[in-house]
């Protein structure tokens, strides 16, 4: 009889995530999206329309098999749910919080033609938190395949290869150059975004898939990549990231007060620093901050600022808010908690006051042109447009470029003008056994797209193990 | 975990660690440094290698009890462990045949300078080295650097010891044609040494250590202008032509965040930590 009853219509509105109030978060670190209620998850996860066909999928760098776990998840089987998540991303918890799923899965998803797109993220964060506040199962081990892989660097893309691989029963050995694993998660997104404690919990599973973690090892200063081959690892992956800040170039860029957006966010997150001086390193933030910048490292650069006291942040992006690459919900989030934004302005030289001290910023106006070849316009300078702004910090957040310790000690490494590594879409490098995936080899993009890589390389490395026996 | 294997006070406040690290002993250079954080709380701070023994699997390095984190690093003993040393990091020196060799150190900077001397002089080099610090009470070494290199001078700031002051040098560089000139001490001192070897045209590399974090290009703090453009002073450096580095924007910079420093230093010896009864 059931079967007869034709199905409610879904809503079109996605039950939204529950957050603290913009002026209660902004006085504090702590995750600003708190996460939906198990009554939440069951009717987000409702709206589903279960496609004979499911677009959503396609939209997944790591292809997880998204309405199978959905459909696990509204049957109540969250425990089936959550390892169905696990089969394609050993990250979870990390991609529900920050993946940009409004440009992946949720773009292709059905509801989003007559409605809001089915809340795919919050449900693999529901599932992936469920699961870490029962306890995490040690997953059984595979059996050895006496093969060893290295792996450099410890985050998204590292840390998939080595999981993926494990599970296929390679013995991985992860060398991370920070005296922390987790990369750009632990130096780069703040902890009201994605807490440290997650990351911890998901490189700890990591580990107990056997996988070894060695930390503080840059490697290239102590072993070299030849090295690492000469010591009986079969392959290398290398996943060292776009980690270096880019500057402007600007007069009065070395003043007191001028950060890099790596700087302040390595300060503020890996380091601690919003809770000096119970942790040793210190962070000096003025009364007007300004952040230069459109991306999502602006956002949180400018979003930590307010927490740590700033009277005022204001964004200075050199095009307007449609241009802006930043995710939309967290320029969202930045502006409701009072995060002023200045578009179509670019600084053209930061004043000193006389201890060396950044006080003022001069700025010029600017124009929409053509589009570049990024496809966003152009902008163009306004002749006679310039102004000045007072400002006692400064966070420049204008990129970031790819390390290039590696690159300059291994010998033989391909390598393109921008510094990224040359590999196929498998990972594979110009050195035969040597892998590389992630920002090192895109130039800085997403998590998710890096652990996408990851789980090509992975399989790449597997297959290359197994026939060459190497 | 790094163990310390043992200890020795150079000076009052100047201390030697020797630490177990193998792996960092058949890769350290002069030249280079290294990252030490104590425990989680820590703070990342940079120091140059002053030696390493690849038998006994171990590197050492120097430091002077100035901030929070080296006065607790000093308080460790023998045995104690530190939570993560990373290195080495950095380019190594160009050690080879130059001739003529000037080295000159100051403070804590001393004891790396040794292994600098060594290197060059096992190179071929003549070496001429000078040592200096602010009195007679704070110099260590003096046996040795002379044991090492061919001549030795030794100053002080106040004449408590040897010459006053680094003025001696330009007789020295009027008496003496030198081929290249290595400075490693503090700031003030590198730059007063590169303005006299420079009206001599001596190439002259000094040996930075500005602020730093990471340690390994990522955060842009220890940014020094070298000949008007953007350095790392950790990846590009530590060593720099001296002729061409912004000290007055070095000295600067090395100055941004002492309110902090002093408040951390005083949290430090107030409420927590502090085990020296206030001698």
């Amino acid at each position: 009889m059931t079967e007869n009853k034709p199905r409610p219509k879904p809503k079109k509105e996605a039950v939204p995530m529950p957050k603290q109030a913009p002026k209660v978060r902004r006085n504090n670190f702590n995750e600003v999206a708190t996460g939906y209620t198990e009554q939440q998850a069951l009717e987000e996860a409702s709206r589903c329309m279960q496609c004979p066909k499911p677009q959503c999928v396609t939209g997944c760098p790591v292809e997880v098999p998204i309405s199978e776990f959905v459909k696990l998840l509204r049957e109540g089987k969250y425990e089936e749910a959550i390892k169905k998540i696990k089969e394609k991303n050993a990250l979870p918890a990390i991609c529900g919080r920050v993946c940009p799923q409004e440009e992946q899965c949720q773009e292709k998803c059905i509801m989003g033609k007559i409605g809001e797109p089915v809340s795919i993220g919050r449900l693999e964060r529901y599932l992936a938190d469920w699961e870490r506040n029962k306890g995490v199962e040690t997953p059984p081990k595979t059996a050895s395949t006496g093969k060893q892989v290295a792996v450099v660097g410890a985050g998204p893309a590292g840390l998939t290869v080595a999981a993926d691989l494990a599970k296929r029963g390679h013995k991985v050995v992860i060398y991370e150059a920070l005296h922390l694993p987790g990369g750009v998660l632990v130096y780069g997104i703040p902890e009201f975004r994605l807490p440290k404690s997650i990351v911890q919990a998901e490189v700890d599973y990591v580990q107990k898939l056997g996988v070894d973690l060695f930390n503080g090892y840059l490697v290239g200063r102590i072993y070299t990549v030849p090295e690492l081959l000469k010591r009986g690892f079969g392959a290398v992956f290398i996943g060292t990231g776009a980690g270096l800040p880019a500057f402007m170039g600007l007069p009065g860029e070395n003043l007191g007060g001028i950060y890099s957006a790596n700087e302040f966010l390595i300060r503020v997150n890996l380091m601690k620093s919003y809770a000096f001086p119970t942790y040793d390193t210190p962070i000096r933030i003025g009364r007007h901050v300004v952040v230069i910048g459109g991306g999502n490292v602006a956002m949180d650069s400018a979003r930590s600022a307010l927490r740590l006291g700033a009277e005022e942040v204001c964004i200075v992006y050199r095009r307007s808010r449609e241009e802006m690459p930043a995710r939309h919900e967290e320029v969202e989030n930045a502006e409701e908690e009072g995060i002023l934004c200045k578009f179509l302005a670019n600084p053209i030289r930061f004043f000193g006051d006389e201890k060396g001290w950044v006080k003022a910023m001069k700025c010029v106006c600017m124009e929409l042109g053509p589009p570049d070849e990024s496809g966003r316009r152009r902008p163009v300078a306004v002749k006679g447009s310039e102004f000045v702004m007072d400002t006692d910090t400064v966070i420049v957040a204008v990129g970031r470029t790819p390390n290039p310790i590696i690159q300059s000690t291994t010998k033989g490494l391909s390598v393109t003008k921008w510094g990224t590594i040359v590999a196929d879409e498998c990972g594979k490098t110009s050195i035969e056994g040597v892998y590389a995936g992630g920002d090192i080899v895109t130039g800085e993009a997403t998590v998710i797209s890096a652990m996408g890589a990851g789980k090509k390389a992975a399989k790449a490395i597997h297959e290359y193990l197994m026939k060459n026996n190497n | 975990m790094y163990e310390i294997l043992s200890k020795t006070e150079l000076a009052p406040k100047i201390k030697l660690f020797e630490v177990s690290a193998a792996e960092m002993a058949e890769k350290a250079r002069p030249g280079q440094f290294l990252i030490l954080i104590i425990d989680d709380k820590g703070e990342r701070i940079p120091l140059t290698i002053a030696g390493f023994d690849v038998k006994k699997g171990s590197v050492s390095f120097a430091f002077n009890e100035v901030g929070k984190t080296t006065k607790q690093l000093g308080q460790l003993r023998e045995g104690d462990t530190i939570l993560n040393i990373t290195g080495p990091l950095g380019i190594p020196s160009d050690i080879k045949k130059y001739g003529n060799v000037l080295c000159v150190g100051g403070g804590v900077m001393i004891a790396p300078l040794l292994l600098q001397i060594r290197a060059l002089r096992e190179a071929g080099n003549t070496v001429t080295a000078v040592i200096g610090a602010r009195i007679k009470d704070l110099l260590f070494y003096e046996d040795k650097i002379k044991a090492a290199s061919d001549r030795f001078y030794v100053a002080t700031d106040d004449g408590s010891r040897g010459c006053q002051g680094l003025d001696f040098l330009k007789d020295v560089l009027e008496k003496e044609r030198f081929d290249r000139c290595i400075v490693m001490g503090p700031v003030i001192m590198m730059k007063e040494v590169s303005e006299l070897t420079k009206t001599h045209g001596i190439p002259t590399v000094v040996n930075l250590m500005p602020i730093m974090v990471d340690g390994m290009g990522m955060c842009g703090v220890c940014r020094v202008t070298v000949a008007g453009k953007m350095k790392f002073g950790c990846v590009d450096g530590p060593e720099f032509d001296g002729h061409k580095v912004d000290f007055d924007e070095l000295v600067n910079r090395q100055r941004m965040f002492l309110p902090e420093e002093r408040l951390s230093s005083l949290v430090w010896e107030t409420v927590g930590g502090c085990k020296c009864d206030g001698k």
